[in-house]
């Protein structure tokens, strides 16, 4: 314990079914990024080194979703060689875009895309991490937010509760005094249901808020839904303003299957 | 068996990479018997799942393809999208719209350049380890990544999958004034960039040339963004909507990989190295002048010099987004209205790694029929696996582990972006130790 305590704690970073942009936010951290890797040991991280240094972890960042068996049998691997093991992105927290697959036949979807099918082997659906191992925290975020990150791995060295809300991008949008595009231009907006964490980007640039952030605490997806039909929607707008990169969220999934049904 | 001895070469986890890869290259005495560039990163579909949404959507969805390009998905999609609908942009947004590629580029090349190609030059395992040795050097890297990160947030709301870009336009456009907020980072970042192009021009370089073909954007007033006949320096000229018929995807026997050829020739190279060398006389002439300086003139045929080109076209990123805010005049609307129709679109932009294709066909209502995108990173595939078999035939007397890390070394100096090239490469589910 006395040496432990002086050793720097050692972060690794796992990638999944993903595009390493959640990964990149940590290199994309340029003012502290010198500053992190002199308060830590970053122990594994390919995108960045060729050193790879082998478990236990003190953190584990995972990004990316769980989409084919071998990676099914490595998360738990990585999940044993974690003490916390941290969820980065809307793939590793939601199944990502990726799991657009999940209402689809993905036998169609191979020959779609691959010329020689039987190559492929990969599951019927993409899911988060939690599906598979106990998560200890998860960020969300397609891609997350560099700054978010950048206080969980120190709340986490701290042994402290992270600052990262999970109240709805209409706060963020109050915040900065924006006006609301919903209610003064009739642009169909998620910000209502969406948990915050961008700044309230897309309506600062004025578009609505597409759900990148996935599903707040607590959403009123039902309200959501008739707010975007008086707006003009259509169900299947409704559907497909659900279902993008948090699309496997359950609260998203039931809200976009819902309009299908009616 | 015959006497021979055989060695093997292999990387598990190919690092500094974006994505998840391996190599394997065995060699039987002198000669080198297989080479083995195998993806295993999962196949995500989004070719598939693009049928059935709006066009508009599609800037959004295919910047998921790859964190660390995702401009270049988002310039590729609205302009094959543009070209199904037949819709012309303002002249502001087309600016608005390089800028935004000088942004990637600097951040997406400086990210490369220093921290995951320089490393091997140096011999560490990583920029962090680098930086203990030189610091300054980490800290003008990160600087100057900063710049480019700026240039996106500015325009694009955030750097990774930014939420500006639509099409027929943006979002919203920024003012004069904010494009000037960035003028005192970019002079610094230009005089930053020619700093990079002397020190890695001093780098030292194997010996490897070879007789590439070299395919990239050529425009005739400028060096290559969005817009340009696709050329070779083996005589192909054609217009961008004729990339199929002239490109194939191809399944060989000795790799899981879909490999691109140029039909009837074989594989080819795109990137910053085709791109020089077919557009040297458009570059701005900071970046000439100073590429003639470090005697980098065309044809350059070592790919391991792409380090030096891709600062210098750090150097062209800089003084390009400087001339485009002296010339911006905000439009009169930050984007066309634009009607539903039935169209097909394509179009070819310059990806930090290469040319990038997107192919769209659209309904009535604007729904997306099919998509197909050919990323660089597959169209360089074939020509990694070509440089590999002749680069491990130079080195069959080395350590093992020193020949690895020089084959990973070049490998890097694709910039390879296997996340991005998964969409098309075939899975490898062989992980089977292969004996040597």
């Amino acid at each position: 314990m006395s040496s432990d305590s002086k050793r720097k704690p050692r972060i690794g970073v796992f990638k999944f079914a993903s595009c390493d942009g959640c990964q990149l936010s940590l290199l994309d951290a340029e003012d502290e990024l010198l500053a992190v890797a002199g308060a830590v040991e970053i122990a594994y991280f390919p995108e960045a080194s060729r050193a790879m240094s082998k478990g236990p972890y003190d953190i584990g960042l995972v990004e990316g979703s769980i989409t084919t068996h071998q990676d099914a049998q490595r998360i738990q691997q990585v999940r044993r060689q974690c003490k916390t093991l941290i969820t980065i992105g809307a793939c590793a927290t939601a199944g990502g875009v990726q799991a657009l697959r999940n209402w689809k036949d993905v036998d169609e979807f191979i020959r779609i895309v691959y010329a020689t099918p039987q190559f492929i082997s990969t599951l019927k659906l993409s899911t988060p991490i939690a599906e598979h191992v106990p998560v200890d925290f998860e960020l969300r975020g397609c891609p997350i937010n560099k700054h978010q990150l950048l206080e969980l791995i120190a709340a986490t060295l701290a042994g402290r509760k992270p600052n990262v809300p999970s109240y709805c991008v209409c706060i963020e949008c109050k915040r900065k005094a924006n006006v609301c595009i919903a209610v003064a231009h009739g642009v169909p907006c998620l910000g209502p249901v969406t948990q915050a964490g961008c700044g309230a980007l897309c309506p600062s640039y004025d578009r609505g808020c597409y759900g990148c952030y996935g599903p707040m605490e607590s959403p009123n997806t039902s309200s959501m839904t008739s707010q975007l039909r008086i707006l003009g929607q259509a169900d299947s707008q409704v559907a497909r303003a659900f279902r993008n990169f948090n699309a496997w969220a359950w609260q998203f999934r039931k809200a976009s299957e819902e309009c299908e049904r009616t | 068996m015959t006497g021979h001895t055989t060695k093997t070469i292999r990387v598990d986890t190919l690092a500094r990479v974006e994505g998840e890869g391996s190599l394997y290259i065995k060699v039987v005495g002198e000669r080198v018997a297989d080479v083995k560039l195998k993806v295993y990163e999962p196949p995500r579909f989004f070719e598939a799942f693009l049928r059935g949404r709006h066009f508009s959507e599609a800037p959004d969805i295919t910047a998921r393809i790859c964190g660390i390009c995702p401009i270049a998905y988002q310039m590729s999609a609205v302009h094959a999208l543009e070209r199904a609908l037949g819709i012309q942009i303002s002249p502001a947004v087309r600016l608005l719209r390089r800028l935004f590629y000088c942004g990637e580029w600097i951040e997406s090349h400086t990210l490369h350049v220093y921290m995951l190609h320089a490393p091997d030059f140096l011999g560490y395992p990583d920029a962090i380890a680098m930086a203990k040795d030189h610091r300054a050097l980490v800290e003008k890297a990160l600087r100057l990544k900063k710049v480019g990160n700026r240039i996106v947030q500015l325009l694009g709301g955030r750097e990774i999958h930014p939420i500006s870009a639509a099409v027929g336009g943006f979002y919203k456009v920024p003012t004069k004034q904010q494009l000037r907020g960035l003028v005192d980072d970019l002079q610094w970042a230009l005089e930053a960039s020619l700093e990079t192009v002397r020190w890695t021009a001093g780098l030292e370089f194997p010996n490897f040339e070879q007789d590439y073909e070299f395919v990239a954007l050529r425009h005739g007033q400028e060096y290559p963004f969005n817009e340009g006949r696709l050329v070779s320096n083996r005589g192909l000229d054609i217009d961008t909507a004729e990339y199929e018929d002239h490109f194939a995807e191809l399944h060989v026997k000795y790799s899981n990989a879909l490999h691109s050829v140029i039909r009837g020739r074989g594989s080819y190279l795109v990137g910053p190295l085709a791109r020089f060398n077919l557009n040297f006389d458009k570059l701005p002439e900071t970046a000439r002048q100073v590429a003639i300086d470090v005697g980098m003139r065309p044809p350059v045929r070592n790919i391991f010099r792409s380090i030096v080109v891709r600062a210098v076209e750090l150097v062209f990123a800089c003084a390009e987004a400087l001339r485009g805010i002296r010339e911006y005049e905000p439009p009169t609307a930050p984007r066309v209205e634009i009607d539903n129709r039935v169209g097909v679109g394509q179009a070819i932009t310059e990806a930090p790694r290469g040319i990038l294709y997107h192919r769209y066909a659209l309904d009535e209502n604007g729904m997306i029929l099919t998509a197909k995108i050919v990323p660089p990173t597959s169209q360089n595939q074939k020509r990694i696996e070509d440089d590999l078999r002749e680069f491990a035939a130079q080195l069959v007397a080395w350590p093992v582990e020193e020949a690895t890390w020089k084959c990973e070394q070049a490998i890097r100096s694709y910039d390879p972006c296997i996340s991005c090239a998964t969409h098309f490469l075939k899975l490898s589910v062989d992980r089977e130790e292969i004996k040597v």
